[in-house]
């Protein structure tokens, strides 16, 4: 049950996605490869924001799509909180609006306080998104993303539009996600140091292909780097 | 006095069919620019064409057609009139159908333009965040279409007030029903009463300016295209 199930071979933007795999539904899994090799594809695939002509999508026992059985959940009832690369807030509400978005939809009661404490946002609250620096904007994105109280959480490199600073400032954070979020944690990025800090286990990715789940020490081997 | 109540009599009505007209083109064509914005389907070339007709037609064939259509052996004309409906041509209710058609694309390429200028990513947010379509409508499509909706309401309202050739056709001249300003202004020169015409007209002339100054103002281009 406490497994994420991927099976899919279908072209999803300007790559053919093809994995058969089952990764734990516990912890954060990382979809590893080159900048540019399409990882955003199957994140969004498992989103529901592209389908796929045949796939099956199991997540926790839930079936979120089966094209042989024509089953399809579409996004808004998978409970997919989903970060963006970038401009991942709602452009016409602030911080406070795009909070309350979520909460407004999230299925229960939320524990929003903690969340807002914990994202460091609070002070962020009456800003307008283009107000905000990347790092924030990516912060009250995450926080965001928690408030519907998801069933996965899928980043899309939430980091790699971010300078250095950005991301040493988000770092934190996300660990604070991983070790309190009962939920598995999707993790697209090509920086090997994002993955080894934050990952469990790793899936390959190239040119559509996804391998795995590997070791992350396979991380090494595959760029040919001693491992440290 | 009875002099500037018969002046004022053929504004009033200008600007209730203008306002009536508007509300309902706002309403109308909410679902005609969204589907143009999103539609893949083969229908939409021709859709958007047919939209687009009342820019290049003269006015006076769109009203002759409508004349037909809406008068009593009309296809239209003869279903109302059998339910007990009042004649259409020549009332304030087929003036108002009149201008619908006249200043559809007005109002629906505006609003059609805000929703293409969205693209999808707000619409993807909406989704993650367990909004569904309807609600993804509401609450991220209306708020960020607003500027459209505003040029939309000023050109269809402006539109509106300037029609002559449909309202001709279709109203005919019936004081306080149909007569409308622009008919209004073309009796008072036919009578050669000059100076009620340059109240009317260059009520017009700073009236017009003022709606596309305030366009200019906020800053929302004017994108009218075939």
């Amino acid at each position: 049950m406490n497994e994420i199930e991927i099976s899919v071979r279908a072209p999803i933007g300007q790559f053919v996605l093809v994995a058969d795999t089952r990764i734990s539904a516990t912890g954060v899994t990382a979809l590893f490869g080159r900048s540019g090799s399409g990882k955003t594809s199957p994140l969004r695939w498992v989103a529901g924001l592209q389908k796929a002509e045949r796939g099956r999508l199991v997540v926790n026992g839930e079936v979120w799509e089966d094209n042989s059985r024509g089953i399809f959940v579409p996004p808004h009832r998978r409970g997919v909180g989903f970060v963006f690369q970038e401009s991942a807030l709602l452009p016409h509400l602030n911080v406070w609006g795009n909070l309350r978005y979520a909460l407004r939809r999230a299925p229960s009661a939320n524990n929003m306080d903690m969340i807002i404490e914990r994202l460091g946002i609070r002070t962020l609250l009456h800003h307008a998104p283009h107000q905000l620096s990347g790092g924030e904007r990516q912060r009250v994105a995450i926080a965001r993303s928690l408030l519907i109280q998801p069933r996965i959480l899928l980043l899309d490199e939430p980091l790699s539009a971010l300078d250095q600073q950005g991301k040493e400032e988000i770092l934190p954070f996300l660990e604070l996600v991983k070790q309190e979020s009962q939920v598995p944690i999707l993790y697209v990025s090509h920086a090997i140091e994002e993955v080894r800090r934050f990952a469990n286990s790793l899936l390959a990715f190239d040119g559509g292909r996804v391998s795995g789940p590997l070791p992350l020490e396979a991380i090494y081997v595959k760029n040919g780097q001693p491992s440290s | 006095m009875g002099d500037l109540s018969l002046l004022l009599t053929p504004v009033w009505l200008t600007v209730k069919l203008a306002s009536v007209t508007t509300l309902i083109l706002l309403l109308l064509g909410t679902p005609v620019a969204w589907w143009l914005a999103k539609s893949r389907s083969r229908w939409r070339p021709t859709v958007a064409s047919l939209v687009a007709m009342p820019l290049v037609l003269p006015p006076t064939v769109l009203g002759f057609y409508l004349l037909l259509l809406l008068g009593p052996n009309g296809p239209v004309g003869s279903v109302t009139e059998s339910f007990g409906i009042p004649r259409l041509p020549f009332s304030f209710t087929g003036l108002v159908i009149a201008s619908v058609f006249y200043s559809l694309p007005f109002v629906v390429q505006p609003i059609q333009n805000a929703f293409e200028t969205i693209g999808p990513r707000p619409f993807e947010i909406a989704a993650t965040l367990r909004a569904g379509p309807w609600d993804r409508f509401f609450s991220v499509a209306l708020p960020l279409a607003r500027g459209g909706y505003f040029t939309a309401a000023v050109l269809g309202f402006a539109h509106t007030v300037g029609e002559f050739g449909v309202v001709l056709m279709i109203g005919g001249n019936i004081p306080g029903k149909t007569k409308v300003l622009s008919v209004a202004i073309y009796d008072h020169v036919e009578a050669m009463e000059y100076e009620a015409a340059h109240w009317l007209s260059g009520g017009m002339v700073a009236f017009s300016f003022l709606v596309l100054f305030l366009l200019q103002v906020f800053r929302k281009p004017i994108r009218i295209s075939l």
